[in-house]
């Protein structure tokens, strides 16, 4: 615990962030002058007046080299949206998506054409879902599933994708033996880390982790999130870690960022925000943890 | 001919479609052009596909040749040419230098074809990323973007599993450098002959609804790894029982009683011709010299006159490396 906690975030702020997300908005409708302005209040997320639903409001956040953000709240607070709009799986209504390991932060992501889209997909994040069957290919070999990444940056030699594949799936304790086998034969913590190994494969800078551990048992939770530290340790991987689970956050984060209704209520260091709560969900939160 | 029925079958406005959809495809190499496929007198899936094609291009002064998995005189084959000659009069032919339209189901005939002929395929499965993606909305787009890793990792996969690729016909291949193409369930053997191919191929897929083409002089390379080179099927020292050929596909025949395994040329039209030559010369099979398919071309009176004259083909060479281009 100690040892995470004490990877410096006040040394990385030297470094420009990885990722930066500025005003990041999901909306489903219209939108009327009532609920168009940010700080409009709303029923929850959805707009009394026309009823459009606020997923994603104005969102605002930075990763930094070798950092892991956490983003907790309940069901239907908009995290999940959140990470999809980043990956591009979900289309964003507005905001302003910057990575500088594409093109230095150059261009916004979310305005690219759809070719470079995927190649951001498949070169600057790796994504693993709460299900694995989002993230995984399952009638085709594990290996395939890693190789996948890799063919679709344009790799052409079968030996070095298979190496490759092989050590990853090592990396997370499958065994080689099971490595032809597809994801479908395999228990669910076994797909989980087949998900991660794939979200590898291309060696990206920025790891997105939605969930991970839920609907795992506690030990191959347990495993999953040593895994991940450890990753973070060899590679150096930026992460954005959503979770409504407070011990999977207070064991990864640096920092966490609290959503409610689709906006941030409380963001801080995460030791800060579980020990000394300042917003009353956030406090309800923390008290139903303990 | 059956005067209840507009010429062809199909009545003008028809016709006009459907080549409207075949110009677009020889503009767009490998692109699938969709088209309004017509109920056909035979079920779908039954190279009604390929039939619309034909019955759109032909005109009376065709001669028709229908091929199915390289015989002249199967089942389907027939009853396609039957109903094109009842509606038409066009004149048929097992000949393959003759024939100026040529359909074909899994082959492409062992002569090669001239800029005068167009060979139609049936296809059951235009879509080559059918398998790695089920929405046809998806595949467009896929497709429209150039991102193939699906056909590519399906080779993977297969390599991985069986350490070779297992596509026994339909290997992919990349049309122009652009779109990747079902080549039809047509063997590997085949793939290559599509490559600049002097004539045009035309691709008709009824029950999925789609248009193809191969113009001719176009690139056509299959897909393979750097380590996993694209190969076609061997016959290394196989020789036809009837004629003799080597270097040709074959159908391997097994008997029953004796467990005894012979090498019969597929293409039915080429062997056949090949033996009316050597009857005509008096040779008898095993004396024939081994003379690869590209060599001989067994057809007309020309080659067959220039025919005796020619024994150039080299015996140390194996005949599977000699025909890879």
């Amino acid at each position: 615990m100690a040892e995470e906690l004490t990877a410096p975030a006040v040394a990385c702020e030297e470094d420009a962030p990885q990722l930066s997300v500025r005003d990041l908005s999901l909306r489903f409708g219209r939108g009327c002058p009532a609920c168009q302005g940010a700080a409009s209040e709303l029923a929850g997320n959805v707009c009394p007046a026309c009823g459009t639903v606020h997923a994603v409001r104005a969102v605002s956040l930075e990763v930094y080299p070798g950092e892991i953000v956490g983003i907790v709240g309940e069901s239907g607070s908009g995290k999940s949206s959140l990470m999809r709009c980043v990956y591009f799986d979900e289309q964003a209504t507005g905001g302003d998506v910057r990575a500088l390991p594409f093109d230095g932060g150059a261009r916004n992501l979310l305005e690219l054409s759809p070719q470079r889209k995927r190649a951001v997909r498949n070169q600057v994040f790796g994504m693993v879902y709460q299900n694995p069957h989002l993230g995984l290919r399952m009638g085709f070999s594990s290996l395939s599933n890693i190789a996948e990444a890799m063919i679709a940056s344009g790799e052409r030699n079968v030996g070095a994708m298979r190496a490759r594949g092989e050590g990853l799936l090592e990396r997370v304790s499958i065994p080689l033996a099971r490595a032809t086998c597809p994801p479908r034969v395999f228990s669910g913590g076994m797909q989980q880390r087949v998900q991660i190994a794939k979200a590898l494969s291309a060696n990206p800078p920025i790891l997105l982790l939605d969930e991970v551990t839920t609907g795992l048992d506690l030990s191959v939770q347990a495993a999953v999130l040593d895994l991940i530290l450890d990753i973070r340790r060899s590679f150096n991987v930026s992460m954005l870690v959503v979770s409504h689970d407070l011990g999977v956050i207070r064991m990864l984060a640096d920092r966490t960022l609290v959503m409610l209704s689709g906006r941030v209520v409380e963001q801080g260091l995460t030791d800060q925000i579980l020990e000394d709560p300042q917003h009353p969900y956030t406090q309800k939160l923390v008290s139903s943890l303990l | 001919m059956q005067q209840r029925y507009n010429f062809a079958f199909f009545d003008e406005a028809s016709k006009r479609e459907i080549r409207r959809a075949v110009l677009k495809g020889v503009c767009i190499p490998g692109y699938q052009v969709p088209f309004a496929s017509r109920e056909m007198p035979i079920g779908r899936g039954w190279g009604t596909g390929g039939l619309q094609i034909t019955l759109s291009l032909i005109g009376r002064d065709d001669v028709l040749k229908v091929i199915d998995q390289g015989a002249d005189d199967s089942v389907n084959a027939v009853n396609i040419k039957k109903l094109v000659c009842d509606t038409t009069d066009v004149d048929v032919t097992d000949d393959t230098a003759r024939a100026t339209l040529i359909q074909s189901r899994h082959r492409i005939p062992e002569q090669p074809l001239t800029s005068k002929q167009i060979l139609v395929l049936q296809v059951p499965t235009p879509e080559p990323l059918r398998t790695f993606e089920p929405s046809e909305a998806a595949t467009r787009v896929l497709h429209a973007e150039a991102d193939y890793t699906g056909a590519w990792l399906e080779l993977f996969d297969q390599i991985v599993a069986y350490d070779t690729t297992v596509t026994g016909a339909d290997h992919p291949v990349v049309v122009n450098g652009r779109y990747v193409m079902a080549p039809s369930p047509i063997p590997r053997f085949d793939n290559l002959k599509l490559d600049q191919a002097e004539n045009l191929t035309l691709f008709g897929a009824g029950r999925e609804k789609k248009i193809y083409a191969v113009p001719p002089h176009t690139s056509v390379r299959p897909l393979d790894f750097e380590d996993y080179p694209f190969v076609r099927e061997r016959f290394e020292g196989v020789r036809c029982a009837l004629c003799g050929a080597e270097g040709v596909f074959f159908d391997e025949l097994e008997d029953e009683a004796t467990g005894e395994v012979r090498y019969q040329c597929n293409d039915t039209a080429f062997c056949a011709a090949r033996r009316a030559q050597q009857r005509a010369h008096g040779v008898a099979p095993d004396d024939a010299a081994p003379e690869g398919a590209p060599d001989v071309v067994p057809s007309t009176a020309s080659d067959a006159a220039s025919d005796g004259s020619a024994p150039d083909a080299e015996p140390g060479e194996a005949p599977g490396e000699r025909e890879v281009r």
